[in-house]
């Protein structure tokens, strides 16, 4: 067996809703103090366990937004979530829940789509996943690390926040560069965040696509992301970038065909995509 | 440890008792995939099973001749969404079976793109597992795992690997891709054994 990405085991957690804010027209910024929180890596995401006063219960999962160890009894963990129509969870979370409410979370979940300043090479290793036969993946050497490169459609961008946070808190020197499909100016996720980690002394680029509106005196018409357009703004397939792409499933299957056929490895894409309400 | 978070009242009462503990109906069919969709050319597909003994293998065309069943049943994604009452069409395990000895009682399935995952060879037997090639009456979309996918609907959802190609014995039960990135080695949905 092959060793498993070093991430902290899963298991359920009382947590308290610690601020909330509008991330969006229609998303909210919740952070959550979570009891016992074993800390995260960037990427991973956590089940939200709902529970009503008759004992009934619905359960959804969210990307995480933030990432670290454990910071003692409580740890604080960013979740950004955007209203669903129909809904059930997302709707309590965006309009209902207010500071000081208790819910219960599990986790942190997933050891797949995720990134480390220091644990690259070693999650790299599950990306082969025949592995388990077959003769294990080479790592880069870690004095030559690949690029990384982000493809966000909508709130498909809060588990890459999370990792381009991580590279800028580490001063890590790997680049990386994030493509955020967006509808309209006002849909842009974590906004403020995103310029700072333009700023920061982390290498990390920024290309935003806005897919109905644009802000004023925007060098493109509005439209979705084009083979073309994804070609010019992600790193080239000779430089073998790391890719992570996350977004609803039709944005991640076009993204990731048209990858494959600008010559990137499908090992070397790691996708998430919005899975039922 | 659950407590009631205030404000939150729930949508629906009229809980499904199809449903398993935790999960929500859903009528549209959510695809979760590691990476990108695999292309399978059925001209160069073929599915194996892998004994010590030996490999027993099926092109596309052999496959297809196949005495094939209908199959309804409702299916499970450890993400929290079931969809009730789909139908598929495949080949039963037990057909694809019936010349094949081994003495290991372990399965990894493996499928074109690299994923891989893990059941035990009597989860698969006695009509609990298909080869599936259709899903409502029509070729089984790549989204959704075609050409052909493993169907194991008693256990959750990535159990069944999408885009399989063989299936390989084993003495051991070996973690599969996701059971290595923290979900459970079994995976069923009525027990929620859904992460390790």
């Amino acid at each position: 067996m092959i060793g498993r990405p070093s991430v902290p085991r899963s298991g359920w957690h009382a947590a308290t809703v610690v601020a909330k804010t509008p991330e969006t027209r229609t998303a909210a910024r919740l952070v959550l103090e979570v009891e016992g929180w074993p800390g995260n890596a960037a990427g991973q995401h956590l089940d939200v366990r709902l529970t009503a006063p008759d004992g009934y219960t619905a359960t959804r999962s969210y990307s995480i937004a933030s990432s670290g160890p454990a910071t003692g009894d409580a740890t604080r963990v960013v979740l950004a979530v955007d209203r669903v129509p129909d809904g059930e969870v997302s709707p309590y979370l965006v309009d209902d829940a207010r500071e000081g409410d208790r819910l219960e979370v599990h986790g942190p979940l997933g050891a797949f789509f995720v990134w480390a300043p220091d644990a690259a090479a070693e999650v790299s290793g599950a990306a082969a996943a025949d592995t388990v036969t077959d003769a294990p993946a080479v790592d880069a050497p870690a004095d030559d690390p690949r690029p990384v490169q982000l493809i966000a459609g909508g709130s498909g961008v809060v588990p890459l926040v999370a990792m381009a946070q991580a590279h800028a808190d580490a001063d890590d020197p790997t680049p990386f560069r994030l493509l955020y499909s967006v509808r309209t100016p006002d849909d842009v996720y974590f906004a403020a965040e995103l310029e700072r980690l333009r700023a920061a002394s982390a290498p990390f680029e920024l290309d935003l696509v806005y897919t109905r509106t644009t802000p004023d005196g925007w060098p493109l018409p509005p439209g979705r992301v084009t083979r073309d357009a994804l070609a010019a703004a992600v790193i080239p397939a000779t430089e073998a970038p790391r890719i992570f792409v996350c977004g609803s499933t039709g944005f991640v299957e076009r993204v990731a065909s048209w990858l494959i056929e600008l010559g990137h490895d499908a090992r070397d894409i790691r996708t998430e995509r919005f899975g039922g309400t | 440890m659950s407590f009631v978070t205030r404000g939150f009242g729930g949508r629906s009462r009229d809980r499904d008792e199809r449903l398993p503990p935790g999960q929500t109906l859903v009528h549209d069919f959510p695809v979760l995939s590691a990476g990108p969709t695999p292309e399978v050319d059925t001209a160069e597909w073929s599915f194996t099973i892998v004994t010590e003994a030996g490999t027993h293998r099926w092109s596309w065309d052999e496959f297809q001749a196949l005495p094939a069943e209908d199959i309804a049943t409702d299916i499970h994604c450890v993400t929290h969404w079931s969809k009730l009452g789909t139908s598929w069409r495949g080949v039963s395990l037990d057909t694809l079976f019936e010349d094949v000895e081994s003495q290991f009682d372990y399965v990894m399935a493996h499928s074109f793109g690299g994923y891989t995952t893990n059941v035990p060879l009597d989860e698969l037997l006695d009509g609990q597992a298909w080869i599936a090639t259709e899903f409502d009456g029509e070729p089984l979309d790549p989204e959704h795992g075609g050409p052909a996918r493993l169907l194991v609907p008693h256990l959750y959802f990535w159990k069944s690997a999408k885009w399989v190609r063989s299936l390989v014995m084993m003495p051991r039960d070996d973690p599969g891709f996701w059971e290595q990135n923290g979900y459970h080695i079994h995976g069923d949905p009525w027990q929620e054994e859904r992460y390790w």
